[in-house]
């Protein structure tokens, strides 16, 4: 079937626009749009009736006539370009170029609408990423094929964090470096700028494909981004065998340009006018990282999801957690106090951990010295909410030993420099050194053995 | 299928839901859509109109391509083969699937769910005589299915009628007759290894028992603090991260189930991997079979398409009712009962129903409540006793109970365990919060405590609970005016409820020894914990200083106790009770050499 083009537009509203007399129009293909100064806008079919269809318009419905507006439907959905040409590329949301070079030329294209991956063609991820960030490879580990967001919000570091991830990642016995594909949606020019220039400093541009599109860009845009940086990585992960970092900021404008079109399209809203369906349209993005069986390659997700006011409870960052695999919660406190990078350890966490450390992976004692900083800490919050109530002269001496660990445990384990690369040894060998300032009674979380080996305090 | 096959024309797509030009549709019927055959499911009819909501993604379906409708609803195969398989919402298969078709679930399968090709060695059952009249539900053989689990053949339950020919035992595959059955108006139906069962619809049985053992799960908190039944319901809510997942499958790992159903309804793609790859190595502490032999995946992602995920449920519960009327006790856990419900909402949302609470659906309760009432203890049509024990995690928005989801879930079941984010945080796993969490069956259950472990379990139950409250209350004090203004007495009692908290209700899963503590062992833990806080209570009564207790050794011992001890070791956890006497009685000796020096 030939492309159709019709001159039949019967509303333009809110980035939709609904064509009259369009027969046989396929559910979810794309459209080009030719406003009346001839310029291209891009689409794609949202409700498909004998008679009329409903249009998303990616470029927004501002300025368009009815009139003179053109429509045509390229009966093939939405689509990506793909080859190796497209590590160290710049795209907007629909895979166009965005760098001033020539379109990717390929034969292979590839539908964004991934459909589901088969759960029984899933290998568990269980390959411990080295972050160099103690927070997350000590307490929050990263693994080749999980989703693991980072809980933000306005005014916090979680860009620089990202970059340093980004950065640093490796496994412990490879000397593979990740691809990247950063997918950005709304974010501000000088947010884009600072990724590439870090990209570019540390000089693994050339192995990086971007998807911008800025604050000022069409916001209706931002819902074809991830799908189609998604496409890319897997393109690269799955046919080319490469282990990619997904990195995406900020998963707070997709959502919000989500709730746009829902609006305008008149479905029912859910919470706080966010539609119904905002977690499968979520999972459908996130679902797409992991590894498959018989491949080499892995797609690692690190998407970006700033909290509205601070609230975790909010629908976007509550809906993301219940479908990633844990979040790395940042802290205004911490940050306030000028500790980097500002990790809130109590509320962050790592569902994949258990299988991908201990022995075989990082350290024997790894999962227990966690689990009992983790024990520890929580006492020392409590402590340090005692103190503040009734001030730290009050606290018995083992109270007040709390804390300390608590002040310690902040600005040396929490605390780390943006260029400093903690390996997983010296992670774990500043955890003992915080485990050593109790008394061996006081860790009962690790085993006498990590102790004999570990443990150099002086108390009993 | 018999009934003719009717064709009619799309209309409109709207995501998930077309509609169609066919006249004679049911409500409830499959269809297939399109060109490509996606399969569907009746919602409404409005005159010639129907409309359909599609299992499959329907992009690139256009308005006038075919519908053809297939005159039966959605069914579930019913036979060998289920066990050890991982399904997707509507039954199909997702491992043949794979090995067929590759990394991604094509749209428009037509295969069936249960193989085909496979042969099977059946054994007749030798009480059925031919000409007899049997029922319904009559066990007409079996078919060693695994190890563990002897499959029973059933007559499907609707058809009754003289049996006039029964296959001796020999290998038979699914579509091989293995009987005939002339039904009262003189129709003969051939009977097979297997039947269809369509899953909106109950499946019968001779009577609901009551429930009167209790499921052991080997945790802890569930089996000795809020304890379910066989046969009875449960909610575990909790915001993420609290740790619903690993309940559930510590549930799924270790309870004294004969079937485990797991439904993972709009979750991670990776616990149920998790699920598929730790199964077949883990043994079944009761039998010692394989885990995955006694296992079936009902697999909707988060990802796969959102109508399916509500039909998920159906099918699980489906298959967990055919065990039962075998005669099994199955537990079907539904991960989670929040997607199904935000599944609801989001096809009535595009059919424009009018929401009532949060977007939800006016019918979301009483489909939540007809949900449920498939769980019971029954004596089945073959007058065999079996039992399908429901439990739905619910994935509260912001952690917030009083959800719509929640609290209507709240008001069906017996069983609830409220997970809590503060204990999670804290690293306090199992996460269920002693004070929000309740059980409607502690006197049943303690009825079993009595008669198998020891009279005193209702007992020790409610002690340790009491304490716990102790604990809330006093920590409420200290937080206002510090640990000062405390007594000896009250110190002690902070410093006990620690120990239940550490030594009793925290239990790792990642633990070897830990994960999993047999009734005996978990009785013996909080005797040997409370034994330690009555006696050292005695001592603070008396005057020994509550700091001189707080510090012995033997209280961060009773703390590793259930890692140190597995479930076999009960004389090394009874021997300890000896060590506490014993310590304790030293103490107070030299508390009253102490005493005495200090007086001359």
């Amino acid at each position: 079937m030939s492309a159709k083009e019709y001159r039949t537009a019967a509303s333009a509203q809110g980035g939709l626009l609904t064509v009259r007399g369009a027969h046989g129009i396929a559910f979810g293909d794309r459209v080009q749009i030719r406003d009346h100064r001839n310029r291209q806008r891009n689409g794609q079919v949202i409700r498909a009736g004998v008679d009329e269809v409903l249009v998303q318009v990616f470029e927004g419905t501002e300025d368009i006539d009815l009139e003179s507006t053109w429509v045509r439907f390229l009966d093939q959905p939405l689509e990506m370009a793909l080859s190796p040409e497209i590590l160290g590329r710049i795209f907007n949301g629909l895979g166009e170029p965005k760098d001033g070079r020539p379109p990717i030329v390929s034969s292979l294209r590839r539908s964004v609408s991934a459909g589901a991956i088969n759960p029984a063609a899933r290998t568990y991820p269980r390959e411990f990423i080295q972050t160099g960030v103690s927070t997350i490879d000590g307490l929050n580990s990263l693994v080749r094929g999980q989703k693991l967001p980072i809980f933000s919000a306005s005014g916090l570091p979680h860009n620089r964090l990202a970059a340093q991830i980004v950065r640093q990642a490796k496994l412990v016995d490879e000397e593979s470096h990740f691809s990247i594909v950063f997918a950005a949606m709304g974010v501000s020019y000088s947010d884009a700028q600072f990724f590439q220039e870090e990209f570019a400093s540390s000089g693994v541009l050339g192995n990086v494909t971007m998807f911008v599109n800025l604050a000022d860009d069409p916001p209706v845009e931002r819902l074809a981004l991830p799908r189609v940086a998604l496409t890319a990585a897997e393109y690269l992960a799955f046919d080319l065998d490469r282990h990619v970092l997904v990195v995406m900021t900020d998963m707070t404008n997709y959502a919000e340009a989500l709730r746009e079109v829902a609006t305008a399209k008149g479905d029912v809203p859910a919470r706080k006018g966010y539609p119904g369906y905002l977690y499968s349209d979520l999972a459908e993005i996130y679902e797409r990282s992991g590894r498959i069986k018989d491949r080499h390659g892995s797609v690692t997700l690190v998407p970006v999801v700033s909290m509205p006011s601070d609230d975790i409870t909010h629908p976007i960052p509550d809906l993301t957690g219940y479908i990633t695999e844990g979040q790395i919660v940042l802290s205004r406190d911490l940050h306030a106090r000028g500790i980097y990078p500002p990790v809130h350890i109590s509320p962050s966490l790592s569902r994949l951990m258990k299988d991908g450390v201990g022995k075989d992976f990082t350290r024997e004692d790894h999962p227990r010295v966690a689990a009992q900083l983790y024990a520890l800490y929580a006492r020392a919050l409590e402590t340090r909410n005692l103190a503040s109530i009734i001030g730290a002269d009050e606290l018995s001496e083992r109270d007040r030993r709390y804390l300390t660990f608590a002040d310690e445990f902040d600005r040396r384990f929490v605390g780390q420099g943006e260029d400093e690369d903690r390996s997983i040894v010296e992670t774990l060998n500043v955890a003992w050194e915080l485990l050593s300032m109790f008394p061996k009674d006081a860790l009962t979380r690790v085993s006498e053995t990590d102790i004999a080996k570990y443990y150099h305090g002086g108390g009993a | 299928m018999s009934e003719k096959v009717k064709v009619g024309r799309i209309q409109e797509i709207n995501g998930p839901i077309v509609t169609v030009e066919l006249a004679g549709l049911r409500n409830g019927e499959q269809v297939r859509i399109g060109e490509i055959g996606l399969v569907g499911e009746v919602i409404a009819l409005d005159g010639p109109r129907a409309l359909v909501q599609a299992y499959e993604s329907t992009e690139g379906v256009r308005p006038g391509e075919p519908v053809r409708g297939l005159g039966h609803p959605l069914a579930v195969e019913l036979g060998p083969g289920l066990l050890g398989s991982i399904f997707d919402g509507v039954q199909r298969p997702l491992a043949t699937i794979f090995s067929q078709s590759g990394d991604s679930i094509p749209r428009g399968l037509d295969i069936p769910s249960l193989d085909r090709g496979k042969r099977w060695a059946f054994t007749p059952n030798d009480a059925l005589e031919l000409g007899t009249t049997i029922a319904g539900g009559s066990i007409l053989g079996t078919v060693q299915e695994t190890g563990a689990i002897e499959h029973r053949i059933l007559v499907p339950p609707l058809l009754s009628g003289e049996l006039t020919e029964l296959a001796p035992a020999g290998e038979y595959a699914l579509d091989d007759a293995i009987g005939r059955l002339r039904t009262p108006d003189g129709q003969t139906h051939k009977l097979f290894l297997y039947h269809r069962w369509p899953v909106r619809t109950a499946r019968p049985y001779l009577r609901r028992d009551h429930a009167v053992e209790p499921l052991i799960t080997g945790q802890r908190i569930l089996d000795t603090f809020f304890p379910l039944l066989k046969g009875g319901k449960a909610a575990v809510p909790g915001p993420f991260g609290a740790g619903k997942t690993v309940v559930q499958q510590q549930v799924a790992r270790w309870s004294n189930a004969d079937i485990v159903i797991y439904v993972g309804c709009g979750e991670r793609g990776n616990e149920l991997v998790d699920v598929l790859e730790t199964f077949p190595e883990l043994h079944d502490p009761y039998t010692g079979r394989r885990m995955m032999e006694r296992t079936l995946l009902v697999a909707n992602t988060s990802n796969m398409p959102v109508v399916a995920r509500e039909a998920s449920i159906y099918v699980g519960v489906t298959l967990a009712e055919y065990f039962r009327d075998q005669g099994y006790d199955v537990v079907m856990l539904a991960d989670s009962t929040s997607r199904w419900a935000e599944a609801l909402r989001e096809v009535a949302g595009r059919l424009g129903e009018m929401p009532v609470e949060e977007g939800y659906p006016a019918y979301l309760a009483s489909r939540l409540a007809a949900f449920y009432e498939r769980a019971g203890r029954v004596k089945t049509l073959a007058e065999k006793t079996g039992s399908v024990s429901l439990i739905g995690a619910v994935s509260p928005p912001g952690g917030d109970f009083s959800e719509p989801v929640t609290s209507h879930t709240k008001e069906i079941i017996q069983t609830f365990w409220a997970l809590s984010k503060e204990l999670a945080d804290a690293r306090h796993y199992p996460a269920i919060d002693w004070t929000s969490s309740f059980s409607a069956h502690v006197s049943s259950a303690a009825r079993w405590w009595a008669e198998n472990i020891d009279p005193a379990w209702e007992a020790k139950r409610a002690e340790a609970l009491k304490l716990l409250a102790r604990d809330a209350e006093l920590a409420r004090i200290v937080n206002l005016v510090g640990p000062e203004a405390l007594s000896s007495a009250q110190r002690w009692e902070l410093e006990a409820a620690a120990l239940v908290k550490e030594g009793v209700l925290q239990q790792s899963a990642l633990d070897a020894v830990d994960t999993f503590a047999s009734p005996q062992k978990q009785f013996l833990l909080l005797d040997l914990i409370l034994t330690i806080y009555e006696k050292g209570a005695d001592l603070v009564q008396i005057g020994v200083p509550v700091q001189e207790l707080v510090g012995l050794p033997l209280l961060a011992r009773a703390r590793r106790l259930k890692q140190v001890y597995g479930s076999e070791q009960i004389t090394d956890l009874q021997a300890f009770m000896d060590e506490i006497r014993a310590e304790f009685d030293r103490i107070r000796l030299e508390y009253a050499k102490f005493q005495e020096h200090a007086a001359t």
